[in-house]
């Protein structure tokens, strides 16, 4: 298919979404990442029955987080698709980076550099 | 188990304001079993304070340390060594955590990171529900084990009450009411007619209206 996506979203491999733990997502942003998606599979798709479930859930408490500390939980958002929609995958990244400009450079990231 | 929520950041936030450096200190135990003080919550806990004191300007360091339990000398002597080069600590244990590590370290101030709720099962992941109150003198033996204490809004030892109907509660609909529970459950054991016996009036001075309990065992004191 040869599609294009953006190329400042660096890609995290992990065997099911459901490995992905809201510590992961937090860390990042405490790094300086702009924003977090997670893309799982389809809901009810989920080869370990449940993963993309969880994911979801944590995606969700990161949100809470990341509003209270004043980073906006609007930066962290969860996405499903199957494996075979490449055209969709490019589409969720676009989305993702334009609201990241939208919304500007994550607030840490600033405080780290003005604290260095 | 000692089951614990969670306590909302802000309040944490405001709790430690001020402080240069902080650790937040987990318990392995019951606190991890209830997802509200294990590794885990330390980490997302400090992590989320960095992030928010960052974000304020504020420099802050907040360290991250989980013992094995909080209740016990020798797990909190664990962090002798170290617990004089913070100003603060938040603990993630349960209440009985947070007093024996201020008992512990008399010139450090100590924070509930949680709310200590009861003791209680996990019903499913993220429900769990109260099972005993720590009455000191257990009924169970005679309630088909099923607490009327712990379970029965009145703690009634004769129940059930004129509330209870089609087996709930007259407080909640999804509150099963607990001499229903016994009923049945005798019923099932075929035990029934020790429905009949009437409880005599419970002694009281063993619960906590009897003021704070302590058990001495001279067989295992040393």
């Amino acid at each position: 298919m040869r599609l294009r996506y953006p190329d400042t979203i660096r890609i995290i491999r992990v065997p099911c979404t459901g490995k992905v733990d809201l510590i992961h997502i937090l860390r990042a942003f405490e790094k300086g990442a702009d924003g977090v998606y997670v893309v799982g599979c389809m809901e009810g798709d989920c080869r370990f029955d449940n993963g993309n479930l969880r994911a979801r859930k944590r995606v969700e408490q990161a949100q809470a987080i990341l509003d209270k500390v004043g980073v906006g939980g609007e930066r962290v958002k969860m996405f499903n698709l199957s494996s075979g929609e490449g055209p969709r995958f490019v589409e969720y990244a676009v989305e993702m980076t334009e609201k990241m400009e939208e919304m500007g450079p994550n607030p840490i990231k600033i405080a780290m550099q003005k604290a260095a | 188990m000692i089951v614990a929520d969670k306590k909302p950041i802000e309040e944490i936030i405001d709790m430690v304001k001020g402080y240069q450096k902080i650790l937040i200190a987990g318990c392995n135990e019951c606190v991890t079993v209830c997802e509200a003080g294990g590794k885990k919550e330390v980490g997302v806990l400090a992590s989320a304070l960095r992030m928010y004191f960052m974000n304020e300007g504020e420099k802050i360091e907040v360290d991250e340390i989980t013992l094995e339990r909080q209740c016990d000398h020798e797990y909190l002597e664990e962090i002798r060594n170290s617990i004089d080069q913070y100003d603060a600590v938040v603990s993630l244990a349960c209440g009985v955590g947070v007093q024996f590590m201020a008992e512990k370290y008399f010139g450090t101030p100590v924070y509930p990171g949680v709310n200590t709720c009861f003791m209680g099962v996990t019903e499913e992941r993220g429900v769990w529900s109260e099972r005993c109150q720590g009455c000191g003198q257990c009924i169970l033996g005679k309630t088909a084990g099923i607490c009327p204490i712990s379970r029965c809004a009145k703690r009634l030892l004769n129940g059930p009450c004129g509330g209870s109907t089609q087996g709930k509660c007259e407080i909640s609909k999804d509150l099963d009411c607990a001499w229903q529970l016994i009923i049945d459950r005798l019923k099932e054991l075929d035990r029934l007619d020790e429905y009949e016996e009437i409880a005599p009036i419970k002694d009281w001075s063993t619960e906590r209206a009897g003021g704070p309990r302590k058990v001495v065992r001279e067989d295992v004191r040393q």
